[in-house]
């Protein structure tokens, strides 16, 4: 019997289940998973225990400590939490513990969800496999020889392995969606400023966003009815009413027009992964989905100028870690410029010295105009085509990567290769606009394929309705990876 | 205003200066620019820091409107242009005093550009072109140990609000420098922007300057002095370098684009750090903070609650109020004193008494209290009843500054005070003949030396009749009884 986060949740409010047992089912499904997938970096045993023994309390004394009362969580080890370590899986922080707490974190935290493990990522979120990571490589609970996908893939591969929990990620430019289509979950990431990025480790400020990967559309609204809303404490949040995103997600999506760009299945794109993103569409058009084609005519230029936004961003971002304040310091320096360059070449991983790299060149005085203000312009077209497009629709369909999960190792020497796949995510995050990806089946060697929605900005509940309605009718979703805790019979 | 008369290197000189400032005035709001840490100064080492100005991971900068609104009292009293829309953007570079690794700062759009700021300078009105004035915050501090190998870093500072006002180079000595700067510094006491306390640092500056024979248009290699904090340092800074830099082209040297230090205890500045290429500070804008935006009607509330500022008060004390340019500089040189004069006035318009009084005798109270006039708590009505009282002949002017004491130390009313202490002048003229007359008689000698045709007896015997009546006596009226007597 699978359990979704909703049973979690129900059970503990009708006195069914106690927060404690909870957290311990969920802790025994993390430990069991994790020696296979290396998907947590850090299991919070005792302080999750802790924390539930204290809402079990409360809740014995009839107390409500919240909707989320008991619901175990995990959380991308780039967002900070009181407890456990917030290292972005890079050497250069690897024993930071953080002083305070991600606004998403407290939002969970006080509606009453317990935090029970920190999960795997690229280092500060840079890579789409999870391969670079300091600490180890995460692997695909469907096929182990496999990314997960990333940067977000520990939360991926053990949303995908295990059942009834929330999961945070981050998504800078497909950190969520992508790991999410490799591991056969739904993961969203929300409108730029739905959701506070206070805490969160700053890889691309711009583009950042914190969101849910989960086994389900519904559960994805629940999570960011918990966490969005604005914040104090970052600008950048907006201040647009927070919708009952469980309830929106709910209704049907008759007459509801999808678009469909061409410049969203370039060449590029697998046979298998065209095919079931298309039978999806057929699905949704029977749901009472009108489907008309659109254009995206700048869409191409996607990938490149979000590589030159995100590193310039980047290198300005991890400029901190320098050795002096926090994190690594070399042992030994002459003096304080070697301090300096010692500690970051020893504590950086390749993928962020060479985005640190392409940031400060791209950033440089005489080739500013030339990249990062052109970046910056291709941009604006990209907002503007999305604009236009979602003027005459109300989302938009494609595939979230262009190919499934591929095996450890194989993309590794070739940055461009692994930038390729995020070619169908960066759309989203360079129009600041809400996307979700959802399973649609799987390719011939039973691995995922991901459907992504396009939706218009603050209009995170229409991407979530289409998933939902799409979920209600087919099981996908509903699939169990080789994997898994709960003795699902796994499909490879 | 300047200060004693000094050698001045361009007197007769084939050569003569440009210069530019940089100015940074430490804003005094009650928070941090992007964080909500007090912003105050002299907290032990690292204690009023948070997450934010500490830069640690995942934290994110808030802008403080405050600071925001202060800036454009600023840079509209200042006569800048301002656009309707400004931004902030990251200056990229490496220092332990910069925990994030960059300063947020503000690039190509400032709050404002251009400007003007006008200053009396021997008298003369003078004006120095501004190129911006922009907000950043501040960095931390480092001290470094003389003989050890540590450097300590105190971030207590880190994040505060910082206004830069670079000038153009309009400068052309060290006198002009220093009363532009004396004068930047009261129009923002004048706002209430800033202390502008120079020994907290509360304002800095860093001076550009070149040299060039006279007359010509171009702009010659220039060296930079940085962070100087006392107006004397600054002027004796100039003096030095731009003797330094003709010594040099008159030895047919170059002068190199550097950095230089002034060192107060040898009077000469140094060279900082040798010739280098021009900094890349990759500024890019600051994607964590949203533009700053104000609308026209925003603006023009601003600007209508301006003050007076310090040369259109100058101004109106000369030629409205017929003050002279010594006391009416004195006033506007001190803000309190001037608002509190402002107060006076509207209740009495005797303005060259009340500056008077201002100026010799509740000055010299406020001064050995070491506060300011404000501070004194003393009513501007109640301080107008004083001079009043002097101005009707109740009480001497000598006698009046006995009055002004108790006043500070009391409600009491003046004229409650004046007869508490029985200095009422004697009206009576009747009782003032008898001590007259007594006098007289007691010293013949200096009565025959009046009647000589002595003037300064008659000052000798109006001191004794005064000094009979314990100065309660009108000296002006003892001496016209006195001439009166003796020529009978």
């Amino acid at each position: 019997m699978t359990k979704s986060v909703f049973d979690t949740r129900d059970s503990i409010r009708a006195g069914e289940l106690t927060a404690t047992a909870a957290a311990e089912d969920a802790l025994r499904q993390v430990e069991q998973v994790n020696p296979q997938l290396d998907a947590a970096t850090e299991i919070l045993r005792e302080e999750a225990l802790a924390q539930a023994a204290e809402l079990d309390r409360r809740l014995e004394s009839g107390e409500d400590p919240g909707p989320l009362a008991g619901v175990p969580f995990t959380v991308k080890s780039n967002i900070c939490t009181l407890y456990g370590r917030t290292s972005a899986a890079s050497r250069i922080i690897e024993n930071h513990v953080s002083p305070y707490e991600a606004t998403a974190v407290r939002r969970l935290r006080e509606a009453g969800a317990v935090c029970v493990a920190k999960t795997n990522l690229d280092e500060f979120g840079m890579g789409s496999s999870t391969e670079n990571s300091s600490i180890k490589i995460t692997k695909n609970p469907w096929k182990t020889t496999h990314v997960p996908g990333g940067s977000s893939g520990g939360a991926a591969a053990l949303c995908s392995a295990t059942r009834g929990m929330l999961h945070l990620g981050s998504d800078t430019g497909g950190s969520i969606r992508q790991p999410a289509a490799y591991c056969g979950v739904t993961g969203l990431k929300p409108t730029y400023g739905r959701v506070s990025r206070y805490g969160l480790l700053a890889f691309a400020s711009s583009l950042d966003q914190i969101g849910p990967l989960q086994h389900s559309a519904l559960e994805c609204a629940l999570v960011l009815e918990a966490m969005a809303g604005v914040d104090e404490m970052d600008c950048t949040s907006r201040n647009v009413e927070v919708k009952d995103y469980v309830e929106s997600a709910s209704r049907d999506i008759s007459g509801m027009r999808l678009g469909i760009a061409p410049e969203l299945f370039p060449e590029g794109v697998g046979s298998e992964v065209r095919e079931r993103v298309e039978q999806a569409i057929e699905v949704l058009r029977g749901l009472g989905a009108e489907v008309k084609e659109i254009s995206l005519p700048n869409a191409r230029y996607a990938n490149p100028a979000y590589v030159l936004v995100s590193a310039a961003e980047a290198s300005s971002n991890l400029a901190r870690y320098d050795g002096v304040h926090f994190g690594h310091r070399t042992k030994e320096a002459e003096d304080l410029t070697a301090l300096y360059k010692s500690s970051r070449a020893e504590g950086f991983g390749p993928e962020v010295k060479r985005r640190i790299m392409i940031g400060s060149f791209v950033l440089s005085s005489g080739y500013y105009d030339a990249f990062y203000l052109k970046a910056l312009k291709v941009r604006k077209l990209i907002r503007q085509d999305f604009e236009t497009a979602l003027g005459e629709v109300d989302a938009v369909v494609c595939p979230t990567s262009p190919i499934t999960a591929f095996p450890i190792g194989e993309r590794m020497d070739d940055p461009m290769k692994l930038y390729a796949v995020d070619v169908l995510t960066v759309p989203a995050n360079l129009a600041s606009l809400p996307a979700l990806s959802l399973p649609c089946g799987l390719s011939g060697d039973g691995l995922p394929i991901g459907m992504q929605l396009y939706g218009r900005a603050m209009e995170d509940d229409v991407v979530l309705r289409i998933a939902n309605a799409f979920q209600s009718e087919t099981e996908h979703h509903l699939q169990a990876p080789a994997v898994n805790a709960w003795g699902g019979e796994g499909e490879a | 205003m300047c200060a004693e008369k000094k050698f001045d290197p361009l007197e007769n000189s084939a050569y003569e200066a440009v210069v530019g400032l940089e100015v940074h005035v430490q804003l005094n709001t009650s928070t941090k620019m992007f964080c909500r840490c007090e912003n105050r100064f002299g907290a032990e080492p690292n204690t009023n820091v948070c997450p934010v100005c500490l830069g640690w991971p995942g934290a994110l900068p808030y802008a403080n409107r405050e600071a925001i609104e202060q800036s454009l009292r600023a840079v509209l009293a200042c006569g800048c242009e301002v656009g309707e829309f400004s931004k902030f953007d990251r200056k990229n570079y490496y220092y332990p005093d910069l925990p994030k690794g960059y300063q947020i700062s503000q690039y190509d759009q400032p709050l404002g550009l251009g400007g003007q700021v006008d200053f009396f300078l021997d008298g003369e009105k003078a004006g120095v072109q501004l190129t911006r004035i922009h907000l950043e915050e501040d960095a931390g501090k480092n001290t470094h140990v003389a003989g050890r190998p540590v450097s300590f870093v105190d971030l207590n500072r880190a994040g505060t609000p910082l206004l830069e006002i670079v000038t153009e180079p309009d400068i052309s000595s060290a006198a002009e420098a220093g009363a532009f700067l004396r004068n930047l510094r009261l129009i923002m006491l004048y706002l209430g922007v800033s202390d502008c306390n120079m020994e907290e640092g509360s304002l800095r500056c860093d001076v550009n300057i070149s040299i060039r024979p006279k007359g010509a248009q171009h702009l010659e290699t220039r060296a930079e002095i940085k962070n100087l904090n006392s107006f004397n340092f600054i002027e004796k800074a100039l003096h030095y370098e731009i003797s330094r830099q003709i010594d040099l082209k008159e030895r047919g040297e170059e002068v190199v684009q550097e950095t230089r230090l002034y060192d107060p205890e040898r009077d000469e500045t140094r060279s900082m750090r040798g010739k280098e290429a021009e900094h890349d500070y990759r500024y890019f804008p600051e994607p964590d903070l949203t533009p700053v935006t104000f609308t026209r009607e925003q603006l023009e509330d601003i600007r209508s609650g301006l003050p007076e500022l310090p040369v259109a008060r100058l101004q109106r004390y000369t030629s409205e109020l017929g003050l002279e340019d010594y006391p009416a500089g004195l006033l506007v040189r001190d803000h309190e004193a001037a608002i509190f004069f402002d107060a006076c006035i509207e209740l009495y318009p005797k303005a060259r008494s009340v500056a008077n009084w201002i100026l010799n005798s509740l000055k010299e109270e406020a001064n050995s209290r070491k506060t300011g006039i404000s501070s004194l708590g003393l009513e501007p009505g109640r301080f107008v009843d004083l001079v009043k009282a002097v101005d009707a002949g109740v009480v001497s002017s000598q006698k009046g500054r006995d009055v002004l004491k108790p006043m500070l130390e009391s409600d009491k009313p003046v004229v409650e005070i004046i007869s508490e202490l029985g200095l009422e002048q004697i009206s009576d003229d009747s009782e003032l003949r008898e001590q007259v007359e007594k006098v007289l008689s007691e010293h013949p000698g200096p009565v025959e030396d009046v009647r000589a045709g002595k003037k300064n007896s008659v000052n000798f015997l109006v001191g004794q009749v005064m000094k009979e009546t314990r100065g309660k006596a009108n000296p002006g009226k003892v001496a016209e009884m006195i001439g009166e007597i003796l020529s009978a």
